[in-house]
C-alpha cells in the first residue's frame, strides 16, 4: 500500500465556507476516482454524524485516500483531509491544515467569498499551502465567476486567473480539479530514514477498536507492533492497526513520510490523545516536536442540568460517553440552589455547547437545563492570587477583588456595505473597538476586538438579524484585558435564582437587567400570584418586573359526577408540581433559562 | 343520625349530542323507554334497600335529556323515592328540559309527576349562537318554554353559555340583560370552555374555533356577577346565582359534600353507609348498564371508599367554588381530617393576603378573586 512514490502523493484540504458545496466537491471526487461505488455513495460521505449532516458543518476531521490515473498516465494518491468546519475549531482547523501542502478554496460563484473562508485560506497560507481556487456553481444563472475572480484577487491576494469552474452537483470539470490536484500542488517532503515523526490530527472513539488517530507522517514510517510515545503527553503505546482510508478502513502494513493514514493502539478514550501532539519510536525517539501543539482549553463554560433530578447520573454517564470521542469538552460535578445537581461544562466556543447539548438531548434522550453561558474570567484577589472564573455563582465578594480580567477576541466580520452600519453599531454597543476597516468592491471587512463576554450570548444571532443573513463572521482569542465586572443577580419573589446570575461590564449591567427582567416577563407564564422579578447587584435593584396574577382558571361546570375526575386531575397538577423546578413558588419553564439571558437591542 | 339524601336519576339520551358537551350522553334512533324506565326503578330499589329509609331533601333529573323521558316513567321514579325514603316537606323534584316545542308540550304532564323546580337549557339568546352550539330550539321556542314553565312551576332556572367565539362584553351584557328580564329565580351561567372528546375540541385544536382569551373571560365573568346582582341574583356557586332562598338545594348538596345517590348510567354517588363515605359509579353505556340491572339488579361498576385525604380533596375542591365556603367543624366531621392539615400553610397565607380567600368565624371561604382562579388556586392550596 505504500508503494506510490512520495512525489506522487498530494495532500490537500478544501476550505470552503458553510453551503458553498464542499462536501459535494468531496463526494464527487471520491466518485471521480473509483472510491466508492455509485452505490455505495450516500449523500456527503464524510460527514458521518447525522447532526453534522443537519448543520451542514464537519466535526472531526477525516481522510480520504483516493488513487488517480492522471493524464500524464502516472498513478497518483491523492489525500483528502476533511478538515472541520467552524470558527470554535479553529485550532483543529489549524492542525488539519499543518497535515497538507496545498488547499482547494471552494467559493460560490455567486456568492463570493465569506469571512469564514477568509480565516481559513489565511490559515492555509501561513500553514504554506499551495492553494488553488475553485468557482462552484458556475452553472447557475446568479454565478458572476469573473466579479468573484476579482474578489478573490482583491480579498485574498491569490491570483485566480486559473481558476477552476466546476459545478460539483452536476458534476461538471471534476477531472479540471484532479488534474490542477496533481500539477499544481507540491508533493510531500520527509525522510523516511530519520526518526518517526508523525502528527496527531484527530482521534476519535470507535467501541470496536478503541480511539483511532488520523494521522499525517512527517519523517520516518510506522507500523504495526511498533511501540511509539505521545510526545506532549509522555505516554506509551503499541501500534495495534495502521491503516488508511478509502474511504473505507483498509489496513496496510505501514506509513511512509507524505501519508495520511490511521493508527490504533488499544487507547481507551481521546482524552489520552492530544491533536497535534507528535508521535515518535519510542526506541529511536525524534528530538523536536513538530511544531505548533497547543492543548486544547475551554473558552466557553455554562451548567447543565437535568429538568428531571433523577436524570443525574444518566447525564454523567452521558457526558461520559460524549467524552470519549471529544477531549476538547470538559465537565465537572457542581451544585445550584436553584436547578440541584448538574455539572459546569467548558466547551471551545457557542456551537460547540449547542452541538454537545443537542447530542445529549438526542442521542441520549435526556431534557436539560442550560446556564448561561459565561466565559473565562481571571480575579485577582486582593490578597495577590489569581483564579479562574467560570461560573459566576462563584464571583468572590467585591471586597475581596481586587481587580477582574475578562477575555477579548479579534473578530472578523464581512458584510454588504448596506448593512455595515448596523454591524458597526452592533460591535460598539458590545464594547468593541474597531482595528480596521477596508471595502472591496461592495464588500466590508471589519476587524474588530471584542469582550468574549459580549459575543457568548447573542452575538450570532443579532449579526445575522441586523444583516439579513448577510454578515460572515471569524474570530480568534486575543488575550485578555482588566475591565470593570459585576455580578448581576435575578430574584425571583426575593428568592435568589443563581442559576440565571451573570457577569457584565459595569456599563451595561442596567440595560442587561432590565432586559432579563423584561424577558422573564413574558417567558414566565401567569401563576397564582403575581410575580416580582428583580435584578440586583450585590443588594441595590437595578431593575424589577412584575407578571400579573393569571386572570381566570376555574372549572365553569363541576357537580356530583364531576368529582372523583376532578379529584384525580388536581392529584396529578399535584404530582406535576412536584417535579418542576420552583422559585419562590414560581414555576420557571426550562427555556426561559437560556432564553432570559439571549439579548435584544 | 341519618344523613339527608340528594337522589339523581340519570337519563342519558339526546336527541343530538352538542359539540361544547362531554356529559354521559347518547343518541338512539329509538329508545325503549319501558326499559329503561324499569331498569331505574329497579336500581332505585336496590339502592334504597342498602340506603334504608333516609330523608329524602332532593330528587334531580338530569341527562342526557330528561325532558325526553316518557312523564309517567318520571311520575313513577317520583312515587317510588318517596315511598322508599322519608321526604322532607319542602322536598325539592327538579327536572332538566330543552326547550323545544315538542318538550314544553310535556311540561305540565312533568308539573302532575310531581317535579316542582325546572331546569331549562336555554343557552343563548342569540340565534346564530343557538345553531353554533348545536342546539335544535329558538330564540323564540327558548322564550316561550320560559313563560309556559313559568305559569307551571314554582321554581324556575335556566342555563346560559357565554365566552363565545367573538362575544362582546356589551353583547353579553345585553344578552344577559334580556335573560334577567325573563324573571326566573336561578340562572346557571357557564363559560364556555372546551371539553376533551367534544366536537368544539377538534374545531379548536385546528384553530376553526377561537375563545375569548383569559382577560377576556374574567372581564365576561365579572360583568356577569354585575348584571345578576342589578336583578337580584347573588352568585351563590361559582357558575350559580339564585334569589336569596331560590338556590338549587340538591346541586348544594354536591358542593356541601353531603350524600348524594346517583342511579342511571354513568351515575356517580357519595354515600355514607356503614361508619365509610363510598364513591360508586354506574356503567356508563345505556345498554349494558340496563343489562345488569336486569341480571342482579343494579348497574355498579366500582365501589370505593373514600379515604380522609381524598374526602378532604374532594371537600375542598366542592366547597370552595360555594360563596358560602367549608365550615371548619363540618370539613372535620366529614373528612375526618383538621381543615388546616388538608391545606399547604404557605399558599394558604398567600391567599388570605392576596385576598383570594377569607377565612374567619370558622369559615374558609374563596372571596370572588380566588373563585375566578379556583383550579390554580386549589392545584397549590390542596397539601
Amino acid at each position: 500500500m505504500t508503494d506510490t512514490p512520495i512525489d506522487r502523493i498530494r495532500n490537500f484540504s478544501i476550505i470552503a465556507h458553510i453551503d458553498h458545496g464542499k462536501s459535494t466537491l468531496a463526494d464527487r471526487l471520491i466518485q471521480a476516482t473509483g472510491g466508492l461505488s455509485a452505490r455505495e455513495m450516500t449523500e456527503q460521505v464524510l460527514d458521518n454524524m447525522d447532526l453534522e449532516k443537519e448543520r451542514g458543518i464537519t466535526i472531526k476531521a477525516q481522510t480520504v485516500r483516493l488513487t488517480y490515473k492522471a493524464k500524464d498516465g502516472l498513478d497518483y494518491t491523492l489525500n483528502l483531509m476533511d478538515t472541520p468546519g467552524h470558527v470554535d475549531f479553529a485550532y483543529e482547523v489549524s492542525r488539519s491544515l499543518a497535515a497538507c501542502e496545498g488547499s482547494l478554496l471552494v467559493v460560490d460563484a455567486s456568492q463570493g467569498v465569506e469571512a469564514q473562508t477568509l480565516a481559513n485560506v489565511y490559515q492555509a497560507i501561513e500553514a504554506g499551502h499551495e492553494i488553488v481556487p475553485i468557482l462552484n456553481k458556475v452553472d447557475l444563472p446568479a454565478a458572476e465567476p469573473e466579479k468573484v475572480k476579482q474578489q478573490i484577487e482583491d480579498v485574498i491576494g491569490l491570483d485566480a486567473s486559473d481558476a477552476v469552474m466546476i459545478s460539483a452537483k452536476t458534476g461538471l470539470n471534476i477531472e479540471g480539479v484532479l488534474e490542477a490536484l496533481v500539477t499544481r500542488l507540491p508533493p510531500p517532503k520527509g525522510d523516511p530514514d530519520a526518526p518517526l515523526k508523525a502528527l496527531v490530527v484527530d482521534s476519535w472513539y470507535d467501541q470496536y477498536l478503541g480511539v483511532v488517530i488520523l494521522i499525517r507522517v512527517k519523517d520516518g514510517r510506522i507500523r504495526r507492533g511498533q511501540k511509539v510515545r505521545m510526545m506532549a503527553r509522555g505516554s506509551a503505546h503499541s501500534v495495534e492497526q495502521v491503516g488508511v482510508f478509502t474511504p473505507r478502513m483498509v489496513a496496510v502494513d505501514d506509513l511512509g513520510p507524505g501519508e495520511m493514514g490511521y493508527i490504533t493502539a488499544a487507547i481507551k478514550t481521546v482524552a489520552d490523545v492530544a491533536v497535534g501532539d507528535t508521535i515518535i519510536d519510542d526506541r529511536n525517539p525524534a528530538a523536536e516536536p513538530l511544531p505548533g501543539f497547543k492543548p486544547s482549553i475551554p473558552v466557553v463554560w455554562c451548567g447543565l442540568y437535568p429538568v428531571d433530578a433523577d436524570d443525574f447520573e444518566k447525564l454523567r454517564e452521558s457526558l461520559a460517553k460524549l467524552r470519549l470521542n471529544d477531549a476538547s469538552f470538559h465537565y465537572e460535578a457542581e451544585t445550584s440552589a436553584a436547578l440541584g445537581f448538574g455539572f459546569r461544562c467548558g466547551f471551545l466556543g457557542l456551537l460547540h455547547l449547542e452541538i454537545i447539548q443537542e447530542r445529549l438531548q438526542r442521542e441520549f434522550d435526556l431534557d436539560l437545563i442550560a446556564t448561561a453561558p459565561s466565559v473565562v474570567y481571571r480575579v485577582h484577589r486582593t490578597s495577590g492570587e489569581v483564579e479562574e472564573l467560570h461560573n459566576p455563582a462563584d464571583m468572590p465578594d467585591p471586597s475581596q477583588i481586587d481587580h477582574i480580567e475578562e477575555p477579548w477576541i479579534k473578530a472578523t466580520i464581512m458584510v454588504p456595505d448596506d448593512y455595515l452600519g448596523a454591524i458597526l453599531t452592533l460591535c460598539s454597543e458590545r464594547r468593541g473597538q474597531q482595528v480596521d476597516l477596508t471595502y472591496v468592491g461592495n464588500r466590508a471587512m471589519a476587524v474588530y476586538r471584542l469582550p468574549l463576554n459580549e459575543v457568548v450570548f447573542d452575538f450570532y444571532d443579532r449579526l445575522k438579524s441586523v444583516s439579513r443573513g448577510y454578515a460572515s463572521f471569524d474570530y480568534q482569542m486575543d488575550g485578555y484585558a482588566e475591565s470593570d465586572l459585576v455580578r448581576i443577580s435575578i430574584l425571583v419573589n426575593g428568592d435568589l435564582v443563581d442559576a440565571l446570575s451573570f457577569i457584565a461590564h459595569r456599563s451595561q449591567a442596567e440595560r442587561r437587567g432590565r432586559s432579563i427582567c423584561e424577558k422573564l416577563k413574558d417567558l414566565i407564564p401567569r401563576q397564582l400570584f403575581k410575580i416580582a422579578i428583580q435584578a440586583a447587584i450585590g443588594g441595590r435593584v437595578i431593575a424589577r418586573e412584575t407578571i400579573g396574577a393569571l386572570s381566570k382558571d376555574v372549572t365553569a361546570k363541576c357537580y356530583g359526577g364531576d368529582i372523583s375526575r376532578k379529584r384525580k386531575l388536581l392529584e396529578k397538577q399535584k404530582e406535576g408540581k412536584k417535579r418542576m423546578r420552583q422559585f419562590g413558588k414560581v414555576e420557571i419553564p426550562q427555556s426561559a433559562f437560556l432564553a432570559a439571558l439571549k439579548m435584544d437591542a | 343520625m341519618d344523613h339527608p339524601l340528594a337522589l339523581y336519576i340519570h337519563w342519558p339520551f339526546c336527541l343530538a349530542k352538542c359539540p361544547y358537551c362531554d356529559f354521559n350522553s347518547h343518541v338512539r334512533e329509538r329508545i325503549d323507554q319501558a326499559r329503561f324506565g324499569r331498569a331505574l326503578r329497579t336500581e332505585l330499589a336496590w339502592e334504597a334497600v342498602r340506603l334504608g329509609r333516609r330523608p329524602l331533601a332532593s330528587i334531580f333529573f338530569g341527562g342526557g335529556t330528561p325532558s325526553l323521558m316518557a312523564p309517567e316513567t318520571v311520575a313513577e321514579l317520583i312515587a317510588d323515592a318517596t315511598h322508599l325514603f322519608a321526604p322532607a316537606p319542602d322536598l325539592e323534584i327538579t327536572l332538566e328540559a330543552n326547550p323545544t316545542s315538542v318538550e314544553a308540550g310535556r311540561l305540565a304532564a312533568f308539573r302532575a309527576a310531581g317535579v316542582n323546580r325546572v331546569s331549562l337549557g336555554v343557552q343563548s339568546l342569540n340565534p346564530e349562537d343557538l345553531r353554533l352550539l348545536g342546539r335544535q330550539h329558538s330564540t323564540a321556542q327558548a322564550v316561550a318554554a320560559l313563560e309556559l314553565a313559568r305559569g307551571l312551576f314554582p321554581r324556575i332556572s335556566f342555563d346560559l353559555i357565554y365566552a363565545r367565539p367573538g362575544q362582546t362584553l356589551a353583547a353579553w351584557r345585553a344578552e344577559l340583560r334580556q335573560a334577567l328580564e325573563l324573571a326566573a329565580d336561578h340562572l346557571s351561567l357557564y363559560q364556555l370552555t372546551i371539553e376533551p372528546g367534544t366536537g368544539f375540541e377538534a374545531l379548536h385544536r385546528r384553530g376553526e374555533l377561537v375563545l375569548p382569551d383569559d382577560d377576556t373571560a374574567a372581564a365576561l365573568y365579572d360583568a356577569t356577577g354585575e348584571e345578576a346582582a342589578k336583578f337580584g341574583l347573588a352568585p351563590y356557586e361559582v357558575s350559580n346565582y339564585a334569589r336569596p332562598g331560590s338556590e338549587s338545594r340538591h346541586n348544594l348538596a354536591y358542593w356541601r359534600y353531603a350524600d348524594y345517590a346517583g342511579i342511571g348510567p354513568g351515575a356517580h354517588g357519595r354515600i355514607s353507609l356503614d361508619g365509610a363515605l363510598l364513591a360508586t359509579r354506574r356503567h356508563r353505556a345505556p345498554e349494558p348498564w340496563a343489562e345488569r340491572v336486569e341480571r342482579s339488579g343494579h348497574g355498579s361498576t366500582t365501589e370505593e371508599p373514600v379515604a380522609p385525604p381524598d374526602r378532604a380533596r374532594e371537600m375542598l375542591l366542592m366547597g370552595l367554588r360555594l360563596t358560602e365556603g367549608i365550615a371548619e367543624d363540618r370539613f372535620a366531621a366529614r373528612t375526618g381530617m383538621a381543615l388546616d392539615d388538608a391545606l399547604d400553610a404557605q399558599t394558604l397565607a398567600r391567599a388570605l393576603e392576596e385576598g383570594y380567600l377569607a377565612r374567619a368565624g370558622g369559615v374558609l371561604r374563596a372571596l370572588p378573586e380566588g373563585r375566578k382562579r379556583l383550579d390554580a388556586l386549589l392545584a397549590e392550596l390542596v397539601a
